[in-house]
């Protein structure tokens, strides 16, 4: 069992942290977070001879000596740097009436540079003034496996912020929420956040995740999220990962499902972060559920880029549909590791999933991993998984037309790319994202 | 123009050209016809500069400059283009971006300045109805879900597009309707002019009464064993190689 547990000095650190922040808190998530630590304690940092981490090294993420921030507050030149970052990057996404915007510094809510949505029946606001909501009594820690999960049962124990969003039955959000997770830091730091999303009965949101960096030192980043989606909800969740080479990310997002509930999930990693761990596990726990999960990981430099999914059938006639693409540049590294359960009760289930990724360069590597487990005789399940390089022959049509190698290449990989980018539901969206994948591609 | 002399060329170490000249003059049409597995379309993969042939032997100039030497693109940027006889699909690949590239690049080899939206536009407009070529297919993936007679009009389009000195048409009749074949023929006729060439790789002689050649060259065993006018062709359909082939 030790050997599937890394030493790490930090390990101790969390621990006396935690010591003090469970002393001081008052609020009803004590239990939770108590025993969420002791599963942490127990489960320790995971070694590559844990299976789920076989390909992941988090050695380089857990040696540095991060702070730990007990408190955070936000000065008025932190504002000005975030409102700097923002109309630097995103001013051509989206227009000033095209979506509310929530932006956080290191976790921390900021109202000023925040456009929320005030219509009735959507409850927004920081997790820990959440704790007397009843969405937030309901399903709060509910959904999050923790027994297994290391990072989750940290994040569970000690998460400091977060967001909390929900909507309440029959209630359309008009405008997609975009939430702007701003960090700045001048020292190591680690930071642990925690959402919530609910989406009630016959409900719709959309969410766009996205971060913006000033960071001199690395930044470790234990986000969780659970998503809860009611009867006949719609839940379109997009989570676009472009950032600083500093930045180091592991985060587990967990969703509930009841019936005819319908979640999308979008999860875009771009050149930047040099150590990213997604987790997505889907709980169909309901009669004809809908699930959706894209990706796209176009990665350089040394960059690691882990994609986790796991996808629950657990009652009749779900559908899940996965696809994931990777372009895997220079020295960087990719794995994906995609889980199907279909439970015995699970009948008339259609489950599918493809991964294709292309290798851009001889020093890029790829890992791939389709895990189908059926227990139930009247599904259909297929995987695809493939690691190529790009098409010769299509690459010597596009030469005999005159295109050169390099261009032909950008080309055929924006061609790639763009096929999981087009099922971007919201149109400024996507023409940023294939915008994003076309600019690093030209860079190369 | 093309000056092919003593060509030899293998895959694989396999041996496919043997020794092969031709020589095709601007404003000449030259029909290469032959039996499966002659070196036809080899002949044309090798023009083109695909990457798996080996040329062991031979040189090949187009207006005095040896070709072999070049890139793919650089081949194509030279004046040459070969009309694929399985045109690939890409997806993502918009048809119209991709000629748009194709000419661009060809045009800063050249020197000259790339065309704006608008010449663009217009030019790809006038050669559309110059080849017949559907206006929808345009704006489509490149040959995604086209149906085989669609993607050899594109060739032809793509051809009439870029306006290369030497065309090579490797069967672009074959496993066309007769419409589909009198449309991509009109399309070719109307290319034809006195600063370029073509060379027609076919099975069948049918193509020629579309396309009428200058020569007909009968291509066996990796060399061109005969050359005769349009009426070859004729003969050919009648008797077939064996003719040629026993002696």
């Amino acid at each position: 069992m030790m050997t599937k547990q890394l030493e790490s000095p930090l390990f101790e650190s969390l621990a006396s942290q935690y010591d003090m922040l469970i002393l001081q808190n008052q609020d009803s998530t004590k239990t939770y977070r108590t025993e969420a630590m002791e599963a942490f304690r127990k489960l320790g940092f995971p070694s590559v001879k844990n299976e789920e981490w076989r390909f992941t090294n988090i050695l380089p993420v857990v040696k540095t000596n991060y702070e730990l921030p007990a408190t955070t507050t936000v000065d008025a030149e932190q504002i000005n740097k975030a409102q700097e970052l923002i109309s630097n990057t995103y001013s051509k996404l989206f227009a000033e009436d095209e979506v509310y915007r929530l932006v956080l510094i290191n976790g921390v809510f900021v109202t000023s540079l925040s456009r929320l949505p005030e219509q009735q029946g959507v409850h927004l606001c920081e997790i820990k003034e959440a704790t007397e909501q009843a969405a937030f009594q309901e399903h709060f820690g509910k959904i999050l496996n923790i027994k297994d999960n290391a990072f989750a049962a940290l994040n569970s124990a000690m998460y400091q912020d977060g967001v909390f969003i929900s909507v309440e039955q029959n209630v359309i959000v008009e405008k997609p929420i975009h939430i702007i997770k701003v960090i700045l830091a001048e020292q190591a730091m680690m930071q642990q956040s925690r959402d919530l999303f609910v989406v009630g009965k016959s409900a719709a949101l959309n969410v766009v995740e996205s971060y913006l960096t000033d960071i001199a030192q690395p930044v470790f980043l234990n986000a969780a999220a659970e998503v809860v989606l009611a009867e006949n909800a719609t839940f379109n969740h997009y989570d676009i990962q472009k950032s600083d080479a500093n930045l180091r990310i592991i985060q587990r997002t967990e969703a509930a499902q009841k019936k005819h509930s319908n979640y999308s999930n979008y999860t875009f990693t771009l050149p930047g972060a040099s150590f990213v761990r997604n987790n997505l596990a889907l709980h169909l726990n309901d009669d004809e559920v809908q699930s959706h999960l894209y990706g796209l990981y176009l990665t350089a430099d040394s960059q690691l880029v882990d994609n986790h999914t796991e996808v629950h059938h657990k009652m009749p006639r779900g559908e899940s549909n996965q696809l994931y693409k990777g372009i895997v540049m220079d020295k960087s590294k990719a794995v994906f590791n995609g889980k199907i359960f279909v439970y015995e009760d699970a009948q008339k289930t259609n489950a599918f999933q493809q991964s294709n990724n292309v290798l851009f360069s001889e020093q890029a590597t790829v890992n791939a991993k389709p895990q189908l487990e059926i227990f139930a005789d009247d599904v259909k399940c297929s995987h695809g998984t493939t690691i190529g390089q790009l098409n010769k022959e299509a690459l010597f049509y596009l030469k005999s037309r005159g295109i050169g190698e390099t261009q032909a290449k950008q080309l055929m990989v924006k061609a790639f790319a763009f096929d999981v980018a087009e099922k971007i539901q919201i149109p400024a969206l996507r023409s940023y994202v294939e915008g994003l994948i076309e600019t690093e591609m030209e860079s190369r | 123009m093309l000056s092919i002399k003593n060509l030899h060329a293998s895959v694989e170490d396999k041996e496919i050209l043997k020794g092969l000249n031709l020589e095709v003059k601007a404003g000449e049409v030259h029909a290469i016809m032959g039996p499966n597995g002659a070196g036809k379309s080899s002949l044309a993969s090798v023009l083109a500069g695909r990457e798996n042939y080996e040329v062991t032997e031979g040189t090949v100039t187009l207006d005095g400059k040896d070709i072999l030497e070049l890139a793919p693109e650089d081949r194509a940027r030279e004046g040459v283009f070969l009309a694929f006889q399985y045109p690939i699909e890409i997806p993502g690949v918009s048809n119209i971006n991709f000629l748009k590239t194709a000419m661009n690049e060809i045009r800063t080899y050249r020197g000259e300045a790339p065309l704006t939206a608008k010449e663009f536009l217009q030019r790809s407009r006038e050669k559309q109805e110059l080849v017949e070529f559907d206006a929808k297919l345009v704006n489509r993936s490149l040959n995604e879900g086209f149906s085989g007679g669609e993607k050899k009009r594109n060739e032809i389009f793509q051809l009439a597009m870029l306006e290369p000195k030497l065309a090579i048409l490797d069967e672009t009749d074959s496993g066309l309707d007769i419409d589909a074949l009198r449309i991509v023929s009109r399309g070719v006729n109307k290319l034809r002019g006195g600063n370029n060439a073509f060379i027609l790789i076919t099975h069948y002689q049918r193509l020629l009464d579309y396309i009428v050649p200058d020569f007909v060259h009968v291509l066996a065993d990796g060399k061109i064993i005969k050359t005769g006018g349009k009426e070859l062709a004729l003969e050919l359909e009648e008797k077939g190689y064996d003719w040629l082939t026993k002696n």
